[in-house]
């Protein structure tokens, strides 16, 4: 490894790298910090630490009572939960197909699949917005049906890329481990539980992990599907405080934080996982 | 891999119903309907298709001549031009760099990569927040530098002539920065394990022979990366193409003065807010020919090489 070491001075590298940090994690640093400052004083002097005087709760009193958090927190998980469940099972299964057999139309299928990463949301939506008011799922003004409205398209958004991931995975499980299980007595469903997916546990994960976080994210699907204040999940909430809070700039920077803090618990607690999954199937894509 | 517990094809079908079918009715089927909308004439949402357009071809002839349309091509190919300059080339010096360096690798890929996991929504709050025309982060960080003229009045108020970051002269940085921030992890984490697959003992002979720091990279380094670099350009270009949330909440319709479309925005604009669903339709369908006709233009530029 020490040939790799170029002649840039360690002390230049460093530098760079950290600049680069500074400016990924300051943002989110300083919308905390004001966050919990005084109203008038975020447009004059936003880079103290707001402490004594310029400390205040307010911002998050006035967040919460303005907008039905909880009710959107409650939406969001439901969605985003639906979401990865039925993506991590049925991109899991189809991924396994794909790798393991030889038929024909296999690398029709596979092209299909990587086409499908192509279509931008804004060339399916108004099509399937449609297709669900005739079946009765979307614009009805249920709350339960409104959010399956959502979880649908976003299950087949999240399918392509997911079954990318988990072929470059499944690929690299060798197929001794499938042999001897079948010797042994198993058939193909009993070596895709007991094999296939505890030999690619991490590649799951990152699919979930990413399935969970697009669809939480996604304001464009949710703005379109969910109309009713009680539908509405934590994304489409941000998006209407934003233009309801005027110049209320600390209320801005309070939804910001409650809304980033579920990322955030998820980010830290898998990142592992998230970086280690998604690098190794991008590179074999 | 001819393994014979593959020969039994039956339990195919359990693997790739499930998926294909959700595939088929909810991306392939609208993606064509959406395709065949263009023709159509289309007055709302959730409104039948009030028979062919006159002549059928129509939104087609306006996609050509829309002066809006083009200002959005115009800024989406050059938002698309930027994410390949500087997105994937910081993204390149971040991860040579990294790769040079043994203490605290972990920690750089862990904070390079957040942005991505956060939605567009809060980050152009965040944005518009740190952007503010009148006391926001940037200028008031200009103000205490003393980069902004202001005056002091006999009353003792300050007047500054603060900085809009939004106008005509200001507009494309400001739209532009953030989209390219966010993303330069993404690239960075994938060309980082692109570099950890190249073996050492290249670097090792390159040394014997004498190559130094610089030329290694020039001459290794970069060739064998240019797979993945390949992967990453494509990316960009499909992802520069598809953007829309950030901008949306930063800059709204077209904001300002209609200079500021992007194919993304003026698509939403026209379906949504203007209900010219047919319209819209067929500028979703340029989104798409556009990523295909320039994602290929790439594929052939920098043409993965089999022999390596």
């Amino acid at each position: 490894m020490q040939y790799k070491a170029n002649k840039i001075p360690r002390v230049m590298t460093y530098l760079v790298l950290c600049f680069w940090a500074l400016t990924t994690i300051y943002p989110f640093i300083w919308v905390l910090l004001n966050s919990f400052r005084k109203k008038g004083l975020i447009l004059s002097d936003s880079f103290s630490i707001p402490i004594g005087d310029a400390f205040t709760w307010d911002n998050y009193r006035t967040a919460w009572q303005r907008a039905d958090f909880k009710n959107a927190y409650l939406n969001s998980f439901l969605i985003s939960g639906t979401v990865t469940v039925f993506v991590v099972v049925i991109a899991g299964l189809a991924a396994y197909g794909l790798v393991r057999y030889r038929f024909r139309g296999r690398s029709f299928l596979y092209s299909l699949i990587m086409a499908g990463m192509m279509f931008p949301v804004f060339s399916t939506i108004i099509p399937v917005f449609r297709l669900e008011v005739m079946l009765g799922i979307a614009g009805t003004g249920n709350r339960w049906l409104s959010l399956l409205a959502v979880i649908l398209p976003q299950i087949a958004g999240n399918l392509c890329f997911a079954i990318i991931i988990l072929m470059g995975f499944i690929q690299s499980v060798p197929i001794d481990l499938e042999e001897s299980a079948y010797l042994d007595g198993c058939n193909v469903f009993q070596i895709y539980f007991y094999i296939i997916i505890p030999a690619a546990k991490s590649s799951f994960a990152t699919v979930a992990i990413f399935a969970f976080l697009w669809s939480y994210n996604d304001l464009f699907t949710q703005s379109f599907f969910l109309r009713y204040p009680q539908e509405r999940a934590i994304t489409g909430l941000l998006n209407e405080i934003s233009s309801q809070a005027g110049v209320n700039y600390g209320l801005m920077a309070s939804s910001v934080v409650l809304v980033l803090i579920p990322v955030l618990i998820v980010y830290i607690c898998l990142q592992k996982h998230i970086i280690k999954g998604l690098t190794a199937g991008a590179i074999k894509g | 891999m001819n393994s014979m517990i593959y020969k039994n094809k039956k339990p195919l079908l359990v693997f790739l119903i499930p998926a294909f079918a959700f595939l088929i009715v909810f991306l392939y089927y609208p993606f064509f309907q959406n395709v065949a909308n263009t023709f159509l004439k289309i007055g709302g949402l959730g409104r039948a298709a009030e028979g062919l357009n006159t002549p059928w071809y129509e939104n087609y002839r306006r996609l050509f001549t829309d002066p809006y349309m083009h200002t959005a091509l115009k800024n989406t190919l050059l938002l698309t031009l930027c994410t390949i300059v500087f997105q994937v080339g910081i993204a390149l010096i971040l991860a040579l760099l990294v790769d040079t360096i043994r203490v605290g690798a972990q920690f750089f890929r862990t904070v390079y990569f957040f942005p991505i996991v956060i939605s567009a929504t809060a980050l152009g709050l965040m944005f518009n927040l740190i952007f503010l025309y009148k006391g926001g982060m940037v200028n008031q960080l200009l103000l205490s530098l003393g980069k902004l003229p202001y005056d002091v009045k006999p009353s003792g108020k300050v007047l500054v002539q603060w900085l809009d970051w939004k106008d005509q002269a200001h507009f494309l940085f400001t739209m532009f920065m953030p989209v390219m921030w966010q993303y330069v992890g993404f690239y960075f984490v994938i060309l980082v394990t692109g570099l950890n697959n190249i073996s050492p003992d290249l670097f090792e002979a390159a040394a014997l022979d004498g190559a130094d720091g610089w030329k290694r990279t020039r001459y290794i380094t970069l060739p064998l990366l240019r797979n993945v670099l390949c992967t990453c350009l494509v990316l960009s270009i499909t992802g520069a193409l598809k953007v829309f949330d950030l901008p949306w909440v930063m800059f709204g319709a077209g904001m300002p003065e209609n200079q500021g479309w992007l194919t993304g925005t003026y698509m939403y604009d026209q379906t949504f807010n203007r209900m010219n669903v047919d319209y819209g339709s067929t500028i979703a369908v340029l989104i798409v020919v556009l990523g295909v006709v320039l994602s290929n233009v790439a594929n052939r530029v920098f043409k993965p090489s089999e022999d390596l």
